[in-house]
């Protein structure tokens, strides 16, 4: 019963960081290092939240929160690719603008009142396997977005390493340069790039939002979207890595709740097990990623110039 | 408008092109013929790349027209001439190092409107082409593992691919060893055999005499003229098109009576960034008053051999002396107050900073010292009295001391940087390819400070790929390969032949055959 619970939740955890974590791959290979991830998931948590309760309708909120994620995809391409502003200062900015607005937003909106109660996912059963013994329900017992992460998982794979758009998509991140003469549009790439890793944040901050806990809270990604890029680093851009870390941490989330709510090791204060998830990930960055190989064009902005 | 004559592949009239209100190309008329051979010569900052870069899309003209095959176009992008079927191959390369070479000719390839293939089918194209082009590559293995002279072939092949008709080289020579130039030249003849017009860039006018069909000399981003093999009367008149005024190359320098013993190094052994051992077991002494010529193909080891003398990188095994001591263990600036001073290639990476000025850039490594420390701070009054004084003696063109380095053209920037070393009154003088990349008339200056130094008794090593340059300066030639030196000859005991060979390997066996050197 443990096991299943545990397994269940740990891919729960694991699908705001999958998301994201799939997003920053594309556009780390790319060569843009996208900082914001952070916020852009804040305030899709939140737009979608919003938009959910009114409608009362969870894909109302999906749409909107991926929406919000497009806009600012677009708008972090504008500035850094267009405009060539720094990368890490834009994203840093989104973060803390997302962080206030957010909480700014909730305030205006419901006030002191309570807030609304958004209908509750639907857990989608694939029978006849949700009735294996103990991992049927973890796996196939779950909601929608789960399973769609899990999807993109090997589509994102695929294009990434089997097509034309993909060794585009790489040869950004290597040498926009080498891109440009090939009479690849580095400037068009770069948008569309952003625009999904946009996309992708905004996919999981809905989750965490609309889906996990069905509210939205100040600060409620807790540090994700760093954790997602943390994640991107140590699958070094591989989108099975990226599955496969996001588990990682997803487990390490789960445990840490399962520990505390089943009340072992009393002795432990709560705190040090709350923090488990996020020494996994430094941990796991200094073993594996010290040596990761970082594309040479990341961060960099591109223009012509021979 | 006059129409084009028939068999004109590509013809440019009054092409311009500013930047930031420097004139790059002026009001240029340049055509190549179908199946021609065009070289495009200039000296450093003629406007020969700029041309080039339009043409290929690069860069967009303020003024001019272009016309492919007698029709007006307009190149927008890179893409656009791709499409008319000019491909260019730039003089750093345009390949990814960490992708397979068949992934690097499949990029752009459906941007090309070239048809889609997968990569096995592409590989075996890669393999029958590079077969009809007389050379071997191997598709499936990694850009990063190519020697340089391989990865050219990959740029060309991939011009091919893409199914361009005008192919434009730029400087394809510069970083090819004596006998991959010949290599070259095969491939090149047998594309314009079929067909295709080579335009080749280049500021090397004996390659561009031996086998272009019609030559273009460009000086100040104007055209001089168009000369055909047959109305050229000598070389001396395309020279002078070059340069406005006569250069002659540098005179082979008279062998040197050598004095003490300066430098030795035993058995030296050093790794590169990756840990590989690149140099082993190098041993060389070196006397005051000598040019030591080290001739190499790039990535034999020369590089580390000199950062490990100049004490940037560490050793592994072995000891270097100077002046008889041991300095194992010392940094780079107590390295350079021992009186090691290093011309580093690499000029605006290690050697001098791009965003700062000329005068910070000349007091980097000497700020510690008096005059220029004056207590705790530096007394810039004295330091830009000094750039003052350089800039004149070395006739560096910049607007002051004060102005940012990156503002310098390419051959300013090396004079700069020699300006720095040589201030110091070194006692060994490493320059490690001390004039690549630069025209003539800044090659011969570097050449002259390089022989005054020898002649005030300091020791120099010149790290050279250039047999020209090597043979004319030297008065002993080592060759380096593969991380040992495999040949150590008196100038005038060594032949240009003798020494091309070994930089690539080859060792004379007692037969008189050559053989491979122990093939890892």
């Amino acid at each position: 019963m443990f096991v299943s619970f545990f397994l269940g939740s740990m891919l729960r955890s694991a699908t705001p960081i999958l998301f994201t974590a799939l997003g920053e791959a594309y556009g780390e290979s790319a060569g843009v290092l996208n900082i914001g991830a952070e916020g852009m998931m804040l305030t899709a948590a939140f737009t979608a939240f919003v938009a959910a309760a009114s409608a009362n309708s969870l894909l109302v909120g999906v749409i909107a929160g991926v929406g919000t994620g497009i806009v600012f995809g677009l708008l972090f391409a504008v500035l850094v690719v267009t405009l060539r502003a720094d990368q890490i200062v834009i994203g840093v900015g989104f973060d803390i603008a997302a962080a206030g607005l957010t909480s700014l937003g909730l305030r205006v909106i419901y006030g002191t009142a309570q807030l609304p109660v958004l209908p509750s996912r639907e857990v989608v059963d694939i029978a006849p396997l949700s009735s294996i013994p103990v991992i049927g329900k973890a796996f196939f017992s779950q909601d929608a977005m789960v399973y769609l992460a899990i999807l993109l998982v090997p589509v994102f794979y695929y294009v990434l390493y089997r097509t034309r758009f993909g060794l585009k998509l790489r040869t950004l991140g290597e040498s926009p340069m080498v891109a440009d003469t090939a009479g690849v549009n580095v400037f068009l790439m770069r948008y569309i790039i952003l625009m999904l890793v946009g996309a992708m944040a905004g996919l999981a901050g809905t989750y965490l939002s609309i889906y996990q806990v069905g509210f939205f809270r100040d600060d409620m990604t807790q540090g994700r979207g760093f954790i997602a890029i943390g994640v991107t680093m140590f699958a070094r851009w591989n989108p099975v890595g990226v599955f496969l870390a996001s588990l990682l941490y997803g487990g390490a989330e789960s445990l840490a709740g399962g520990v505390q709510a089943l009340g072992f090791l009393r002795t432990i204060p709560n705190e040090v097990v709350l923090i488990l998830p996020y020494i996994f990930t430094i941990g796991g960055l200094v073993a594996l990623a010290r040596r990761a190989r970082l594309p040479p064009a990341l961060a960099k902005p591109y223009r012509r110039e021979l | 408008m006059m129409s084009d004559a028939p068999g004109c592949a590509v013809r440019t009239v009054g092409i311009t092109k500013r930047f930031a209100g420097v004139v790059a190309n002026k009001s240029i008329d340049f055509d190549v013929m179908t199946g021609e051979i065009h070289g495009l010569l200039g000296e450093n900052g003629a406007g020969k790349t700029t041309l080039s870069s339009i043409v290929s899309g690069y860069y967009q003209p303020d003024e001019g027209e272009i016309y492919v095959r007698g029709k007006l176009v307009r190149i927008n992008s890179p893409k656009d001439a791709l499409k008319l079927g000019i491909g260019m191959v730039y003089q750093h390369f345009s390949l990814v190092p960490r992708f397979k070479v068949v992934e690097n000719v499949l990029l752009g390839l459906d941007v090309a409107g070239q048809k889609t293939k997968d990569l096995r089918t592409l590989a075996n194209a890669i393999t029958q082409r590079s077969a009809e082009l007389g050379f071997s590559i191997d598709p499936w293995a990694e850009v990063s593992e190519l020697s340089i002279g391989e990865r050219q072939r990959v740029e060309i092949l991939k011009v091919l691919f893409r199914g361009a008709s005008i192919i434009i080289l730029d400087e394809p020579t510069s970083v090819l060893a004596p006998v991959e130039v010949e290599g070259l030249f095969r491939t090149i003849k047998s594309l314009a055999s079929q067909g295709r017009s080579v335009v080749f860039i280049t500021h090397k006018l004996v390659e561009a005499l031996e086998f272009c069909d019609r030559m273009t000399v460009l000086r100040s981003g104007t055209k001089v003229g168009t000369l055909s093999k047959s109305e050229l009367q000598s070389t001396r008149e395309i020279v002078q098109m070059m340069f406005g005024a006569e250069i002659e190359p540098t005179a082979t320098r008279a062998i040197t009576r050598v004095g003490d013993e300066v430098l030795r190094a035993e058995g030296i052994v050093v790794e590169n960034d990756l840990g590989q051992e690149v140099v082993r077991d190098v041993s060389l002494t070196l006397h005051g008053g000598e040019v030591l010529g080290l001739a190499g193909v790039e990535g034999n080891g020369q590089k580390e051999l000199a950062e490990a003398l100049a004490a940037i990188r560490p050793l592994k095994a072995g000891r270097i002396l100077i002046g008889g001591k041991s300095i194992s263990g010392s940094n780079p600036a107590e390295q350079y107050d021992l009186g090691v001073a290093y011309i580093t290639d690499d000029r605006v990476g290690e050697g001098l900073v791009r965003d700062l000025s000329v005068s910070e850039n000349l007091v980097l490594k000497s700020f510690r010292r008096r005059p220029y420390r004056k207590g705790f701070v530096i007394d810039w009054r004295t330091v830009e009295k000094e750039t003052d004084k350089l800039i004149e003696e070395y006739g560096i063109v910049a607007l002051g001391p004060k102005s940012i380095v990156r503002t310098l053209s390419g051959g300013n920037l090396q004079k700069l940087l020699v300006a720095r070393e040589l201030s110091s009154k070194p006692i060994v003088l490493i320059a490690n390819q001390p004039t690549h990349g630069l025209d003539a008339r800044t090659t011969q200056y570097i050449h002259q400070k390089l022989i005054e130094q020898a002649s005030q008794g300091r020791a120099v090593i010149l790290i050279s790929n250039d047999l020209d340059e090597v043979f004319s300066l030297s008065d002993r030639i080592a060759v380096i390969y593969r991380g040992e030196i495999i040949g150590l000859l008196p100038r005038e005991q060594a032949t240009r032949e003798q020494v091309a060979h070994l930089m690539v390997g080859l060792r004379e066996t007692s037969g008189g055959a050559q053989t491979a050197t122990e093939t890892s």
